[in-house]
């Protein structure tokens, strides 16, 4: 069993990135699981057609602590198998114990156990890591590959150098790599040529880039992953493709994250500072 | 004494009065006292590892070592890891342990300290000596018990240690036996052993207190103590025949760590308190290589003798039971046995198996007594004013009900705070029984005695 773990900045699309791969992974016919480690909640609602599900710390509030795997886990598109770690509303409690919690109840309950068969896990985790918590999906033990989504836009870039600093220190003690960053195209000049120099400067790679797509919109607001609502179509294709290359990929590194000093660097190289 | 307690029962959901529980660091710390040369460390704050150590000190009366990572507004914001890194390698220069056992608080579990990576960051850094150990346990406060904590650490000794061992026996070849003893006294650990040692089988207990939590004045203080388990014994886990885990709530995890680790199988009994648990212990070790002589037959005929003497004094009382689901649920069979009524059956300690496996063993009583998983001691002291007992079995915080509703009251499990003596005599076993039934016995007389007029004060009983 693969386990994977998608990070990035809060909004570079991290989840409809998640569900899309989930898709062409599941068309293939993988058995997948998909835990949403953000407090909203809405990391799998393009795989279960908009269906309101029962986070896991809802359930356990409302439930006590005797939980059934059935009481968290939904079939999503093409038999893929969601779940939502849930949290409080923004302001209050600690969402960073949810997903402790939520992911230790789920290997209590033995959604990760070999009877279950799966071939991936994916962790959608919230953007910014906070906390210690929301490193939990990369402790030990849990998932072993990260793939960082990004765009050509610097924030979205200092976020996934961020990243790689915390990844670096899980990876010197533990067995957890990064597989790669997905660009997810925000259109920015030199944007394929840019992400492509960012990732092997952090001893990476860039896995797949990603086009900008209206039709990611109009699938979403259909609640369906592109794969599912228009099969056809070209996005969905790129979807397909992306999912091909995280099955065939076998480069696993520990990252090698910049100064800032350096990224900035890079940035002018590319001519985005230039103006 | 709780005049104030209401007889009518209200559904409550988010109020726990008096809980018949406490937290999952105790049991863990008190796991860790149980392996040879080990100091237990608390990865949170100070108050944590004080109050710990301080209860189990009230309980055993003996002194408890325990090394605590110290806490402060910094290591809340900043992550606990350069306080585990500090705080362990002062204790590997300044208290010289063979192993250390780390468990958790709700403070480092809510910041979401990863313990194997900073303990792994300890190794890279060469703070922990080549030749040592660190274990740890994850032991949130918020959920489960003082139970669940002991189990946690139970589980970590055979996660960190237990292998696969082809060539099984050893020690003058005599098959080997694993036993998880539960959360019970070292005089406990000290007869399972013993019995199990008479069927002429080789047991290691994990964890075991013995030796630790009750060693002898010598008039020489010994930071480590010579008891408790080796990390040679835990190394050789997989040499055992089976693993008996007692107690399924505190020994469950253990067993299955070793089978998962190792492939020896687990066999999970309950808790072998009164004759048919014990029975049921002996039988497994018998049928594991084990043989059930003579002397162990005598041994249960004097406890059937000194059933049937008391008879009369024990049948049809009725009675409530609180305290750790293992115990509870083990007492309530013997009181069964007895002949007795068990009203009121009530642990702290979540788990829906509670009610079920109380329910079972109550057959046909069960419609008529009150259970209660996950419950507290004010709904128990409401249930007995609903429904009056002759006999209260619980620990010291039973005390305050006991006075209230003037029952008799004998004192069994954890925590005894207001007693001596009962860490170093036996609760488990045939003799543990026999020393139940006299104990339940003199209680039940005490109040006769008591309450009798001048003509009905009896010589003979």
């Amino acid at each position: 069993m693969r386990k994977i773990a998608i990070y990035g900045k809060g909004g570079i699309g991290k989840s409809t990135t998640t569900q899309n791969t989930v898709a062409g992974l599941s068309e293939m016919g993988r058995k997948v699981m998909v835990v949403g480690c953000d407090p909203k909640a809405d990391s799998t609602r393009l795989l279960l057609g908009g269906l309101a599900q029962r986070s896991v710390l809802d359930t356990l509030r409302i439930e006590g602590e005797d939980v059934e795997l059935d009481d968290v886990r939904a079939d999503g598109f093409a038999e893929s198998k969601c779940v939502e770690s849930g949290g409080p509303e923004p302001g209050v409690g600690c969402a960073g114990r949810g997903i402790i919690t939520s992911i230790n109840l789920l290997e209590q309950l033995g959604a990760y156990d070999d009877s279950e068969q799966l071939d991936y896990v994916f962790y959608d985790v919230l953007g910014d890591v906070v906390c210690g918590g929301f490193a939990m999906p990369i402790r030990e033990g849990k998932a072993e590959e990260i793939y960082i989504v990004a765009s050509g836009e610097m924030m979205a870039m200092y976020a996934a150098n961020n990243i790689c600093k915390g990844v670096q220190k899980f990876a010197n003690t533990g067995k957890v790599r990064v597989g790669g960053i997905i660009c997810n195209s925000r259109n920015v000049d030199n944007e394929y040529e840019l992400i492509d120099h960012f990732a092997r400067e952090l001893g990476t790679q860039m896995i797949h880039f990603v086009p900008r797509d209206n039709d990611v919109q109009r699938a979403e607001i259909n609640k369906k992953t592109v794969i599912e609502w228009n099969p056809a179509c070209n996005q969905a294709e790129e979807y397909r493709r992306l999912a091909m290359a995280i099955e065939a990929n076998e480069s696993f590194v520990i990252p090698k994250p910049m100064e800032t000093d350096r990224l900035e660097e890079l940035l002018l190289e590319h001519g985005l500072l230039a103006a | 004494m709780l005049d104030h307690t209401p007889t009518p029962v209200m559904e409550r959901t988010a109020l726990r009065i008096n809980p018949a529980k406490t937290c999952q660091p105790i049991g863990a710390l008190y796991a860790a006292l149980g392996i040879h040369r080990c100091l237990p460390y608390s990865h949170g704050s100070q108050g944590c590892c004080s109050y710990h150590r301080s209860h189990l000190t009230r309980h055993f009366r003996e002194p408890v070592m325990a090394a605590t990572s110290s806490f402060t507004e910094g290591a809340s914001v900043f992550g606990g890891q350069p306080n585990l890194l500090q705080g362990l390698a002062t204790v590997f220069t300044t208290y010289d342990p063979d192993i250390v056992a780390v468990h958790t608080t709700c403070l480092s579990e809510t910041i979401g300290d990863d313990i194997p990576q900073i303990v792994g960051e300890a190794r890279r850094q060469e703070i922990i000596p080549a030749s040592k150990h660190v274990i740890h346990a994850n032991t949130p406060s918020y959920s489960g018990s003082h139970v669940v904590g002991f189990a946690n650490m139970a589980a970590a000794m055979a996660k960190a240690f237990a292998t696969p061992i082809e060539s099984k026996k050893r020690g003058g070849d005599r098959a080997q036996i694993n036993i998880v003893p539960g959360f019970v006294d070292p005089s406990d650990m000290r007869e399972l052993r013993r019995l199990a040692e008479a069927t002429g089988l080789r047991p290691v207990l994990f964890p075991d207190t013995s030796g630790v939590m009750d060693a002898p004045q010598t008039g020489h203080h010994q930071f480590y103590p010579d008891g408790g388990t080796t990390i040679e014994q835990l190394q050789n886990l997989g040499r055992a025949e089976a693993t008996l885990g007692l107690g399924y709530w505190a020994s469950r995890p253990a067993a299955v760590a070793v089978e998962d680790k190792s492939g020896v199988p687990r066999e999970l009994l309950d808790l072998p308190i009164g004759i048919s648990a014990t029975d049921r212990f002996l039988q497994v070790l018998a049928r594991r290589g084990g043989a059930i002589g003579a002397d162990l037959e005598a041994e249960r005929g004097r406890l059937v003798d000194l059933i049937v003497d008391v008879q009369q004094h024990l049948h049809g009382v009725k009675v409530a039971i609180f305290g750790d689901p293992d115990h509870v649920l083990a007492l309530t069979e013997f009181c069964r046995d007895l002949g007795m009524h068990p009203v009121h059956v009530l642990t702290g300690t979540p788990g829906k198996r509670f009610v079920a496996e109380a329910t079972r063993i109550l057959g046909d009583k069960a419609p008529h007594s009150n259970i209660g998983g996950e419950k507290d001691l004010f709904l128990l002291h409401q249930w007995i004013k609903n429904e009056p007992v002759d006999l209260l079995l619980g620990n010291s915080y039973g005390k305050h009900i006991a006075r209230a509703e003037d029952i008799p009251f004998v004192r069994v499990g954890w925590p005894i705070l207001d007693r001596a003596g009962h860490s170093l005599l036996p609760t488990l076993g045939y003799a543990g029984a026999i020393r139940l039934v006299s104990r339940m016995t003199d209680a039940l007389l005490d109040r006769r005695d008591r309450d009798a007029p001048d003509h009905e004060f009896e010589l003979v009983m």
